[in-house]
C-alpha cells in the first residue's frame, strides 16, 4: 500500500517535471528592457524636462509604434524602467546599479548634465553598458573616451564653443559689421567660468578689447545693474555665458533699458522654444550655444513630431542630438542582431549611422556633427559656427528692439 | 549724481520685490506664530496660476489677481484649520509651536511641490507682461517691477493701518505679544491666528502673480524665495510690517549699489553681511518686536 502510494507520488512528480521541462521555453525574451535614472525633481528637473526626458519618451513611442527593435529575427518592443534620481548623484548611481543588477535591463540611457554623466561614467563602465552621454559638455572628453570606450560624447567640446564664438566675431568684425569692443558677463558657475576664461584668451588673441568683464552669482534676479554698466562701456557685442533664468532676464532687461548691441549672445536657453515664444520678433538675431540645420528634412519633421507628442517644440541644441543618439543605439542593436552590449558598444564607436541630423560617425568616441554657435533667423535657430561647416548660415547683426 | 539716483531707484524697485515676498511671511510668523517653510511654494503656485490664466485664457495678471488672491486666502485658511490647528492645540508653548510648525510645513512643502511637478512638469516657465520701459528722473525702469514695488508699499501701508488703527488689528498684535493674556482679555486667538495666516497667504499670492510677470520660475524654485523672505523677515524684526518693508528696500538698494560700484559677484555676500550685521547690532531685528 505504502509502496503504491510512494510510487504514485514519485510517478506524478516525474511526470510534472517532464511536462514542465518540455513546456518551459528557453528563457526567450519578448521585450527589450531599457532603463534610465533621470532628474524628475530637484534643481536639475528643469533641464532634464526640456532636453532629455521628452526625447526618451518620444523615441520609445516611435520604436514601439513601429513594432519594436529588430533583434535577430524578432521584433522586440521596449519595456521601460524609470527612476527619479532627484538631482542627486548618489541617488542616480544607486538607481543605475539597481537597473543593472535587480531590474536586469538590457540598456541604460544616461542622466542629464555634465556632472551627472561624469559621476555615472565609472559605474556604466564597470557594468559594461554603453553610455551615450549627450548632455555632457567637457574638455576632458578625449581622455575619457580613451579610458572608457563605452562612453561617448555628442555635443562637442567647450573649447569648440569658444572657437566658434571667436571665429564668428572675427568674421563679422572683418566684414565691418561690428567694432572691436566686447562686453562679457558670465554666471559664476563651472560652465560660465570655464567658458569665459577660455573665450577671454581667444578674444584677446584675435585683437578684441573686452571693455566690461564681470561674473554674477547664479540666481541673480535683477540683471539691470550689470547691464547698465555694460551699456555705459558702449560695446558692439554683449557676450553672456548665462543659464536659462538669467538668459531670459538679460534679454528682457536689455530690451527695457534700450541696450542695443549689434550682437547679443546669451548662453543656455537661447535654443529653447520658450525663448522664441516669450520674445517673439525680438529674438531675431540673438545668438546662443548650439544650433541646428533647419534645412534638413529630418530635423523639420522631428520638431513637428515632438510638438505633436509632447505638446511643445524641442530645444534646438541638445534635443535633436539626443534623439539622433537613440537612433544610433537602435541601429547598432539591430546591426549586432542580439543583446550583446560589448558588440553594441563597438558598433556605436565604429559604425556610420543615418539620423535626423544627418550622417553620424563617431571619431574617438565623439560626435563631430555639431554646431557650436546658433542664431535665431526668422523662425529657425540656425547654426552659424563652425563657420566652415556645411549648412552654416552667415551671421546677421541684431536689429533694434521692437 | 545721476548714478546715485539710478542706483537708489533700481534698488528700491528690487527691494520692493523682496519686501513683497516678506510681508506675508511676517504676518504668518509674527502673529500666527507659524514658521511656514512652504511659503515659497505658495508663491510659485500663485505664479503658475497667473501663467495659466495669462497663456491659457488670455486673462492679464492684474485681473488674474482677483482670482488668485482669494484662492490663496482660502487655501491657506483651510491649511491652517486642517493641518496646523492640531499643532496649535497641543503646543504647550510658543517655542514648541514654532518647532512643530517648521516640521509640519516642511512636509507640506514637498506635498505642494510634488503636486506642481505632476501638474506642470519640472521645466522652467516664463512669460512677459508689462515689460515696458518707464523713464523716471533720468533712469529707465521696467513697469512690471515698478508695479511690484507699488503693491509692496500699498500692502504694507494698508496692513500697518489695519494693525494699528483698527480694533481687530490691535487684537492681533496682542496675540503676538502675549497669547495667554490676549485670551484672558477675551480675544479669540484661534480665529485671529487663522485669519492672520490666511492673510499672509493672500499677500504671497499677490506677490507670486506680480513677480511672475518678469521672473523665470519652475516648480522647484520655491525654496529660494522662502529663504529670501526669511532673511528679510528676521532682519526687519519678526511680525513687524514696517520692518519687513524697510529691510527689503534696504537689501535691494545695497545689492544694486554693490553690483554697480564694486562687483556683481558680491551681491550675495553683501546680502548676508548686512543680515549678520543687523542681527549683531540688534538681535531682534532692525525694528524689533512686538508687531507694529
Amino acid at each position: 500500500m505504502r509502496m503504491n502510494t510512494w510510487a504514485a507520488i514519485g510517478a506524478l512528480a516525474l511526470a510534472a517535471a517532464a511536462i514542465s521541462g518540455l513546456s518551459a521555453p528557453a528563457q526567450a525574451q519578448d521585450t527589450l528592457k531599457i532603463g534610465w535614472a533621470i532628474s524628475k525633481t530637484g534643481p536639475f528637473a528643469a533641464g532634464a524636462a526640456v532636453t532629455t526626458l521628452p526625447n526618451y519618451q518620444v523615441w520609445v513611442k516611435d520604436v514601439n509604434d513601429a513594432g519594436g527593435i529588430k533583434v535577430g529575427d524578432k521584433k522586440m518592443k521596449i519595456e521601460v524602467v524609470e527612476y527619479d534620481d532627484r538631482s542627486n548623484s548618489e541617488e542616480m548611481i544607486k538607481a543605475v546599479e539597481r537597473l543593472a543588477t535587480q531590474d536586469k535591463v538590457d540598456f541604460i540611457l544616461p542622466p542629464w548634465s555634465t556632472g551627472m554623466n561624469l559621476a555615472a561614467a565609472p559605474i556604466f563602465n564597470k557594468l559594461g553598458y554603453p553610455q551615450l552621454a549627450v548632455t555632457a559638455n567637457t574638455n576632458m572628453a578625449p581622455q575619457l573616451t580613451k579610458r572608457w570606450p563605452n562612453l561617448t560624447f555628442w555635443l562637442g567640446l567647450p573649447s569648440e564653443i569658444t572657437d566658434g564664438i571667436v571665429a564668428t566675431f572675427s568674421k563679422m568684425q572683418k566684414e565691418g559689421k561690428i567694432n572691436k569692443k566686447i562686453a562679457m558677463i558670465a554666471v559664476a558657475d563651472q560652465f560660465g567660468i570655464e567658458l569665459s576664461t577660455a573665450t577671454r584668451a581667444g578674444l584677446k588673441k584675435a585683437g578684441f578689447d573686452i571693455v566690461y568683464d564681470k561674473s554674477y552669482p547664479f540666481g541673480t534676479q535683477d540683471m539691470q545693474p550689470v547691464l547698465k554698466d555694460a551699456q555705459a562701456a558702449n560695446p558692439d557685442v554683449l557676450l553672456a555665458f548665462s543659464y536659462p533664468p538669467d538668459t531670459f532676464a538679460i534679454t528682457d532687461t536689455a530690451k527695457v533699458i534700450a541696450f542695443n548691441p549689434k550682437v547679443l549672445f546669451v548662453g543656455v536657453g537661447t535654443a529653447f522654444p520658450m525663448y522664441k515664444g516669450k520674445f517673439g520678433a525680438n529674438a531675431e538675431g540673438i545668438m546662443g550655444i548650439g544650433g541646428s540645420d533647419a534645412s534638413l528634412p529630418g530635423v523639420k519633421a522631428y520638431i513637428q513630431h515632438h510638438k505633436e507628442i509632447i505638446g511643445r517644440e524641442p530645444d534646438r541644441w541638445a534635443s535633436p542630438i539626443t534623439y539622433a543618439s537613440l537612433q544610433v543605439l537602435q541601429q547598432a542593436i539591430e546591426r549586432v542582431g542580439k543583446i550583446d552590449r560589448a558588440a553594441v558598444i563597438k558598433e556605436i564607436n565604429t559604425g556610420s549611422f543615418e539620423t535626423i541630423i544627418g550622417t553620424v560617425k563617431l571619431v574617438d568616441g565623439q560626435n563631430r556633427n555639431i554646431w557650436s554657435v546658433g542664431q535665431w533667423q526668422g523662425s529657425d535657430y540656425v547654426g552659424i559656427a563652425p563657420v566652415d561647416k556645411k549648412g552654416a548660415k552667415a551671421p546677421i547683426a541684431k536689429p533694434a528692439w521692437k | 549724481m545721476t548714478l546715485a539716483l539710478d542706483i537708489v531707484l533700481s534698488g528700491l524697485v528690487l527691494g520692493g520685490m523682496y519686501a513683497l515676498f516678506a510681508l506675508g511671511l511676517t504676518l504668518q510668523y509674527g502673529i500666527a506664530r507659524i514658521m511656514n517653510l512652504s511659503y515659497g511654494e505658495f508663491l510659485i503656485a500663485a505664479a503658475f496660476g497667473a501663467l495659466f490664466l495669462y497663456t491659457g485664457m488670455a486673462v492679464n495678471p492684474i485681473v488674474g489677481m482677483l482670482a488668485v488672491v482669494p484662492a490663496a486666502f482660502g487655501l491657506n485658511w483651510l491649511l491652517y484649520q486642517i493641518v496646523l490647528m492640531p499643532l496649535v492645540k497641543r503646543a504647550k508653548s510658543q517655542g514648541m509651536l514654532e518647532v512643530d510648525s517648521i516640521l509640519g510645513t516642511f512636509g507640506i512643502l514637498f506635498v505642494i511641490q510634488g503636486v506642481m511637478l505632476v501638474v506642470f512638469g519640472g521645466s522652467l516657465q516664463s512669460y512677459s507682461y508689462l515689460s515696458i520701459p518707464i523713464h523716471i528722473l533720468g533712469t529707465t525702469l521696467a513697469l512690471n517691477r515698478i508695479l511690484a514695488l507699488a503693491f509692496a508699499l500699498i500692502i504694507a501701508g494698508v496692513l500697518y493701518l489695519f494693525l494699528t488703527r483698527t480694533r481687530y488689528g490691535i487684537a492681533m498684535r496682542a496675540i503676538a505679544v502675549n497669547p495667554v493674556a490676549a485670551q484672558l482679555s477675551g480675544i479669540n486667538i484661534r480665529a485671529a491666528s487663522a485669519l492672520a495666516f490666511a492673510a499672509g497667504g493672500a499677500i504671497v499670492g499677490a506677490g507670486g502673480v506680480l513677480t511672475s510677470m518678469f521672473l523665470t520660475f519652475s516648480a522647484a524654485s520655491g525654496v529660494v524665495f522662502t529663504m529670501k523672505a526669511l532673511i528679510v523677515v528676521i532682519m526687519g524684526g519678526v511680525g513687524n510690517m514696517m520692518g519687513a518693508l524697510v529691510a527689503g528696500l534696504l537689501l535691494g538698494i545695497a545689492e544694486t549699489a554693490v553690483a554697480r560700484l564694486v562687483d556683481p559677484g558680491l551681491t550675495i555676500a553683501v546680502t548676508y553681511a548686512l543680515f549678520l550685521g543687523a542681527l549683531l547690532w540688534r538681535p531682534t531685528g532692525l525694528f524689533g518686536r512686538p508687531a507694529r
